[in-house]
């Protein structure tokens, strides 16, 4: 009945074939769990970017991976055999990525990333289905690299042993041409950094630079401000996103980090998220809502254009990003990853809420290292 | 087997057969890559329940072996696709059955010395004791970077298998449901023989076993190899199945889901590991697509389960056995 | 390498292990004196720490929110014990892997139910913040030297309730012999209840005290869980005394690997990558460390059977 309707319309107006075409989009996201924060904040600004555009032919099939690999796959399987998804999303963590994205693009299923661009789908590994619209890896690393080189001379840099965090170091020594007071790999999971603070400490380090996401950043954060070692620290920002810094509390005053979206970048686009999202939600928005928010207006921007069962047309649609970013200058590099500014920031407190305040451009129109190796 | 049990395992059966059957006539082939979880993480907990149920060596490390078992198939077929040499030159390989002896093997080969050191300990020191072992491989697989850490290693194609098309869902399908089966037979095979018999003696009355001149040691270390062989072969199938080899597949959370499997759906009973892979698969899935909270909702299942249902799953349907 | 900073980082072994000790001393009494291996110990760290957190954040106050997190950790300990936990003394240790292991999903997500997805704050309290002065020109924060303080109270306090008290004399009677504690007339139902609801309260003691130090968050219990779990091995299952050194062992063994096993690699190999195998070798180095313990001495370093 739903489809004889929609066929109806259809045949009434062209113009406005594209919006009244039932759209089907599965989002994979973590809702339980240690991590599911970032799922949340995902899910929930995705939603009402959605339910924004009055567009009622869309349907979301939410569901949670756990944080698990095998399960998200699980999941991915089912919402491309089983709900017949037109697009899929929403996947936090670069390893969930790497088990989900190659597999779905491969049967011609478009994603779109909200959040992880691990290096292996940027460069040989990359795909004209999948489209990035958060960051390369390495970009929030390369840009603390880049600040760095303006007052620091010899830094302690610190990442988890795994290859998110390997691809942090490398592109912050990609762009910082000081020396290095030491390179330390962590474990994943670790909470405890009272080892490595006290290495920090011994090093004769001018500036940390740290990448722990999640709960290992809260943690070094507040041992590291506990321990009375005056060190500058940076870091990229997810370690300072407004989902933990409440958590951190004030030990992550004054410190810089980089990031590609503030809430105070100035543009009507973002003015009139963080006001939405607030006024629906009842708390600010994180960089990943921000990061979801630009996803789900990219989609509705190319569904005005395309169909979404054209996919050369609606692949092209996406590609031009004709959307309004809440990020501000935003287009697609050649292998389909962002061209945008990369900012620094510092946390500030408005009153008593903790949040991040722009203070600086380390890159402008940025795009990514792997962009060279990718063939499309 | 008592008349009840039968039956029980002719329903269980004919519940297997029923997914893919309605996955075709629905038009639902996702169903079909269900039903291949449900199969494959059997394959696995039946692996486990040679040791564990025959042998009552409680192994919370496990996820070891089939997590090797993955590891091998990504490995192998990744360097065969990029066309380079193993260590020492040996070729890779894209094919089932060869990736299959291999995972085997060195499933054998890691078993055999973690089973020698493990069977010095019993009971709870048993339990940990292989946790920690699987922990060493865990973190190893995290922290080393030539094939993806934590990330994982994906494959970009199923490995291949003599006439059958590994990429089509069914008759990947079919090849798991054939191993299964064969696992089956064996477990069969191994309780009904004089070793499985000593092994079972050894687990109610270990004095009775060196009364008659048999040292619990080399039978149980054999279980133990055996059951990982079979363990790592389901992690074969597993990898394949999602394309893809993942640290997570050697996590301690996954070994506690294989003992889950097993006591879920009936420890001593030769389909109690398919009984509790389906319920729990079941849960998985139908609870995932109806809260964000499904991990709530399927703890309490399984409490309940394990508090009112003793026995499993198989125990509500076939009655107690003599064990309990 | 300076002195200072090889002390300071015994010291973090020392802290770490204070902690273990906490955890693993609870664990160790309930599988002495029940039988029970409890996967969901884990869990009630966090009670602890999401109690200590918010009561914290109500009050002001981190002390109101220390002993919040004891009395919330017992009651739920207690609460646990008599709903649940009781009827499974009986059954074998498979039944009680998998019955604590459904507890951790549902006290995982039922903790994210009422306190929400993001972690909490809580931060030491004003009069513990800070460092002394160590021997060397080093310094040591005061908080964790605290830590350790009360470690040593603790451990003090377990061996007097053990060896002194009636209580105590009940729990070693339970551990060798649960025939005879019933022919004492000891109500051993409500012994078990006050054992288990002790062992809580310690593990929820520990998450409150090292949720001051990290993220307050769902999940926070379970690498401590496996790393309790692992010292209770090594010191022998049932042994207060073998769980105290298990805990510092590993502690120690843990914190010193971090630290030094990137140090010497990197006299053999580039610095990225001694830094990147260090730390591999570090992560498996306790894991290690139990393998061999346990290959050489089945039973643990001080086993309360042995």
């Amino acid at each position: 009945m739903k489809r004889i309707l929609a066929g109806g319309l259809l045949g009434l107006s062209l113009s406005a074939a594209a919006h009244a075409e039932p759209v089907k989009i599965g989002v994979i996201t973590t809702l339980s769990g240690g991590g599911a924060g970032l799922g949340i904040d995902m899910r929930d600004a995705f939603a009402l970017a959605i339910k924004q555009s009055g567009n009622k032919e869309i349907e979301l099939v939410v569901e949670d991976d756990a944080q698990k690999p095998e399960l998200a796959v699980q999941i991915a399987d089912k919402m491309i055999q089983s709900d017949k998804v037109d697009l899929l999303t929403g996947i936090i963590w670069s390893n969930l990525a790497m088990a989900v994205v190659p597999n779905a693009v491969a049967q011609d299923v478009i994603y779109l990333s909200p959040n992880a661009g691990p290096s292996a789908l940027a460069g040989a590994g990359c795909n004209a289905n999948y489209f990035n619209v958060a960051y390369q890896n390495d970009n929030f690393h390369e840009a603390m690299g880049q600040y760095a080189n303006q007052d620091y001379k010899k830094t302690f840099i610190l990442a988890p042993n795994y290859p998110a965090g390997k691809d942090s170091l490398t592109g912050f020594k990609r762009y910082y041409k000081g020396e290095l007071a030491g390179e330390l790999y962590t474990q994943v999971g670790q909470t405890d950094y009272a080892a490595e603070i006290a290495q920090i400490r011994a090093s004769g380090a001018d500036s940390v630079f740290f990448f722990l996401p999640g709960g290992m950043g809260i943690a070094f954060m507040k041992q590291y401000a506990q321990s009375g070692v005056g060190i500058p620290v940076l870091g990229p920002g997810f370690s300072f996103s407004q989902d933990v810094l409440p958590a951190i509390g004030d030990a992550a005053l004054g410190v810089k980090n980089s990031a590609s979206w503030a809430k105070d970048i100035d543009n009507e686009a973002n003015k009139a998220f963080v006001e939405a999202f607030v006024a629906e939600y009842k708390r600010l928005p994180s960089i990943y809502a921000a990061q979801s928010w630009d996803t789900a207006n990219l989609i509705l921007s190319a569904l005005g254009k395309a169909s979404v069962k054209d996919k050369e047309a609606f692949r092209a649609a996406l590609k031009s990003a004709d959307f309004k970013s809440v990020r501000g200058d935003f287009t697609f590099n050649t292998n389909n990853h962002p061209i945008q500014n990369i900012y620094v920031r510092e946390v500030v407190k408005e009153g008593d809420t903790l949040t991040n305040k722009i203070i600086a451009t380390a890159f402008e129109k940025h795009g990514d290292a792997y962009a060279e190796q990718c063939k499309m | 087997m008592s008349a009840r049990e039968t039956a029980a395992n002719i329903l269980i059966v004919a519940l297997l057969t029923a997914i893919p059957l309605a996955a075709i006539v629905l038009d639902e082939p996702f169903y079909l890559t269900l039903a291949t979880r449900i199969v494959i993480l059997a394959l696995a907990a039946t692996g486990l329940n040679i040791a564990l149920g025959l042998g009552g060596l409680v192994s919370f490390g496990h996820a070891a072996f089939f997590g090797l078992g993955g590891y091998v198939a990504g490995i192998l077929a990744s360097h065969a696709l990029n066309m380079e040499p193993l260590v020492f030159g040996l070729p890779a390989t894209q094919s089932m059955p060869v990736i299959a002896l291999v995972a085997i093997a060195v499933a054998a080969l890691v078993a055999l010395p973690i089973g020698a050191i493990s069977l010095r300990t019993s009971g709870v020191y048993f339990i940990m004791i292989t946790l920690a072992f699987a922990q060493m491989i865990y973190y190893f697989a995290v922290s080393w970077p030539a094939y993806g850490g934590e990330d994982g290693l994906p494959m970009a194609l199923r490995n291949a298998f003599p006439l059958v098309n590994t990429a089509k869902p069914l008759p990947f399908f079919l090849v798991c449901l054939a191993v299964l089966a064969a696992a089956l037979v064996l477990f069969r095979l191994i309780r009904g023989s004089r070793f499985g018999a000593a092994l079972q003696v050894g687990r109610q009355n270990p004095t009775r076993l060196a009364a008659v001149g048999i040292s619990p040691f080399g039978i149980r270390l054999a279980a133990f190899v055996i059951s990982a062989m079979v363990a790592a072969l389901a992690g074969v199938l597993f990898a394949n199945l999602n394309r893809f080899a993942s640290p997570s597949m050697l996590s301690w959370q996954m070994s506690g889901e294989l003992i889950v499997l097993i006591v879920l759906g009936g420890k001593d009973r030769l389909l109690g590991p398919l009984a509790g892979a389906m319920l729990y698969v079941f849960f998985e899935y139908t609870l995932g697509g109806l809260t964000e909270r499904w991990q709530f909702f399927l703890g309490l299942i399984l409490l309940g389960v394990m508090l009112f249902a003793r026995g499993g799953l198989l125990g509500i349907l076939a009655g107690r056995t003599r064990h309990g | 390498m300076q002195l200072p900073l090889l002390l300071e980082q015994l010291l973090n072994g020392l802290q770490l292990g204070v902690m273990l000790f906490l955890m693993a001393a609870g664990l160790t009494l309930i599988f002495g004196v029940m039988g029970l291996i409890n996967l969901a110990h884990g869990s009630l760290y966090m009670i602890g720490a999401f109690a200590c957190a918010s009561v914290a954040a109500a009050t002001g106050s981190f002390w109101i929110g220390l002993a919040a997190s004891l009395a919330a950790a017992a009651a739920a300990g207690a609460l646990l014990e008599m709903l649940v936990i009781r009827r499974l003394y009986a059954r074998d240790h498979l039944d009680q892997v998998l019955a604590t292991f459904a507890l951790i999903l549902i006290l995982s997500e039922g903790t994210r139910w009422l306190f929400g997805s993001f972690p909490l704050y809580l931060d030491i309290p004003p009069l513990l913040q800070g460092a002394v002065p160590l021997p060397g020109g080093g310094q040591y924060q005061l908080y964790r030297l605290a830590i350790i303080g009360v470690g040593v109270l603790v451990a003090v306090g377990l061996y007097w309730l053990i060896a002194r008290t009636r209580l105590g004399m009940r729990i070693r009677a339970g551990e060798s012999d649960r025939e005879m504690i019933g022919a004492l007339g000891v109500d051993i139902s409500s012994l078990y209840t006050i054992v288990f609801a002790l062992g809580a309260a310690l593990a929820g003691f520990a998450g409150a005290l090292v949720g001051a130090l990290q993220s307050v968050q769902v999940g926070m219990g379970e690498p401590v869980l496996i790393l309790a779990f692992v010292v209770i091995v090594i010191g022998g299952i049932g042994s207060i005394k073998g769980a105290l050194v298990g805990a510092i062992l590993v502690g120690v063994v843990d914190t010193m690997g971090r630290f030094l096993l990137p140090q010497i690699l990197a006299l053999m190999l580039p610095a990225a990558q001694a830094g990147m195998a260090g730390a591999a070798l570090a992560s498996m180095l306790i894991y290690i460390v139990m393998a061999l313990i346990l290959a050489l001495r089945p039973r643990g370093l001080f086993s309360a059977e042995a």
